[in-house]
């Protein structure tokens, strides 16, 4: 009984982990809506952040009817805190490099592409395994999004070539870019407890087994971009175990003041 | 006013008689349910999406429709599922709309029609799943970066809706939704929307 309890746990906390990568980099990204540097970008962004909240929302509303209580998508999205989020925290950092706490700066959209980068090439491999999920609901869904991050990857992957491969402000920008995000990427291969409950039962991926293909991704693309891969070193964040940076606070506040002001709330 | 709510009620009540075999109601809520499109394209039926799969069930247990997503985050599926649910009641019947996402709606479940359709409208109908992969491989890259040199579509055969050239370039790939790659005619000069493979 223990046993399949402590199984459950990690099956639900595993799809609240991929739930809230895909709802945090949704939100996070959105906020380029109404701002994108062409038009076309802006209408780009928002569709694939409206891909990565209906993701969200099918792995949402599958998490509620494992963890029952009365709970749905919304109440799994809106009212939980911060600190029980298991988002990476590369995905719940600002458009722009890294400055001290208080400061502020323009969005740079080659973080952005960067990020989009790292992280959907991340998922194309995940939702490829996904697919033969012993948890037919997840295999399900995997299925669906394996199809959106493939333009995701592709969008990315342009625009860092044609941002490594541009102009000398553009090479640079992009390096500086992966300098700063490259070391958040380790976060993806610590083990966690809960990847590894579901690693064994084969509802989850063992995902440090992607690493290798994922770096020849990597590589592939960032030669062509004439782009540098930074050696990944120094801290190890740790999102996906609730520990996260100051950032995603404001981000949630954001998206979940409108639920928590009118609870009940329809349009 | 209470002129007006009697009027449409009548006719509803012989739709529903007892006498009817199970495959003519069935075939009728197929037909009313052809009506019905997708909000985004008003042009082609779901069922001619593939979003429409199935009908199920019988006048005293009440039926069920099924339908699957297309996109992830499409926000016009609940519209869709609404008005599913008005024209089953409108002719009379118990249902409930059921979304299914395995197997995983795919743009190579458009008929023919649909295609034609589309290409009316103004949108160039999706290449099969397997030639558009195919192409990407072709292209020689994994990850399918393109590269910017120029580059038509013509080795792609995405032709322009309104004059049929293959001399047509990729401007962006996400257009007006999601589903939907922004292309321009370098023949006839203009945009179009491409349906994207997925």
């Amino acid at each position: 009984m223990a046993a399949s309890s402590h199984a459950d746990a990690a099956h639900i906390d595993y799809l609240l982990h991929l739930a809230d990568n895909a709802v945090v980099l949704g939100q996070r990204n959105g906020e380029w809506c109404g701002h994108g540097p062409v038009l076309e970008e802006d209408i780009a962004m928002t569709n694939m952040s409206l891909d990565l909240i209906g993701q969200a929302r099918m792995l949402y509303q599958h998490a509620a009817s494992l963890v029952g209580d009365g709970a749905t998508e919304d109440s799994l999205a809106y009212f939980r805190d911060a600190h029980v989020f298991r988002n990476y925290t590369l995905l719940e950092l600002p458009h722009h490099g890294a400055l001290v706490g208080y400061a502020i700066d323009n969005r740079d959209y080659a973080v952005t592409i960067v990020r989009n980068f790292l992280y959907s090439s991340l998922m194309l491999l995940v939702w490829d395994r996904l697919q033969n999920s012993s948890d037919t609901q997840l295999a399900a869904i995997a299925a669906k999004s394996l199809k959106e991050v493939r333009y995701h990857v592709r969008h990315a992957g342009d625009w860092l070539v044609r941002f490594g491969d541009g102009t000398t402000e553009s090479h640079d920008k992009a390096q500086a870019a992966l300098d700063h995000l490259m070391p958040y990427t380790q976060e993806f291969w610590s083990a966690s407890d809960f990847e590894s409950g579901v690693a064994t039962n084969g509802i989850g991926v063992d995902i440090t087994s992607l690493r290798n293909a994922w770096e020849m991704q990597l590589q592939d693309t960032l030669s062509e971009a004439t782009l540098q891969i930074p050696t990944a070193g120094g801290f190890i964040t740790t999102g996906k175990q609730q520990v996260h940076s100051e950032h995603l606070t404001f981000l949630l506040e954001e998206m979940q003041s409108l639920a928590r002001r009118h609870p009940e709330g329809v349009w | 006013m209470s002129g007006l709510t009697t009027i449409s009620r009548t006719p509803r009540a012989t739709a529903q008689a007892d006498g009817k075999v199970a495959s003519e109601t069935l075939s009728e809520i197929w037909r009313a349910l052809e009506t019905l499109t997708d909000p985004e394209i008003p042009v082609v039926s779901l069922r001619e999406m593939g979003i429409l799969r199935d009908v199920r069930g019988d006048a005293s247990q009440g039926y069920e429709v099924v339908i699957t997503p297309t996109y992830s985050g499409c926000p016009a599926m609940e519209q869709i599922h609404d008005d599913v649910l008005a024209t089953m009641q409108q002719l009379g019947h118990k249902a409930s709309v059921v979304t299914q996402l395995a197997p995983a709606w795919t743009t190579d479940w458009m008929t023919t029609e649909a295609h034609e359709k589309l290409r009316a409208y103004g949108i160039a109908p999706p290449l099969a799943c397997a030639t558009s992969a195919a192409h990407a491989n072709a292209s020689g890259s994994k990850t399918h970066v393109l590269t910017f040199a120029k580059r038509t579509a013509a080795n792609q055969n995405i032709a322009c809706p309104q004059c049929n050239s293959d001399n047509t370039t990729e401007i962006s790939h996400f257009g007006s939704t999601a589903c939907k790659a922004l292309y321009k005619c370098l023949a006839c000069l203009e945009t179009f929307d491409y349906f994207k493979p997925y």
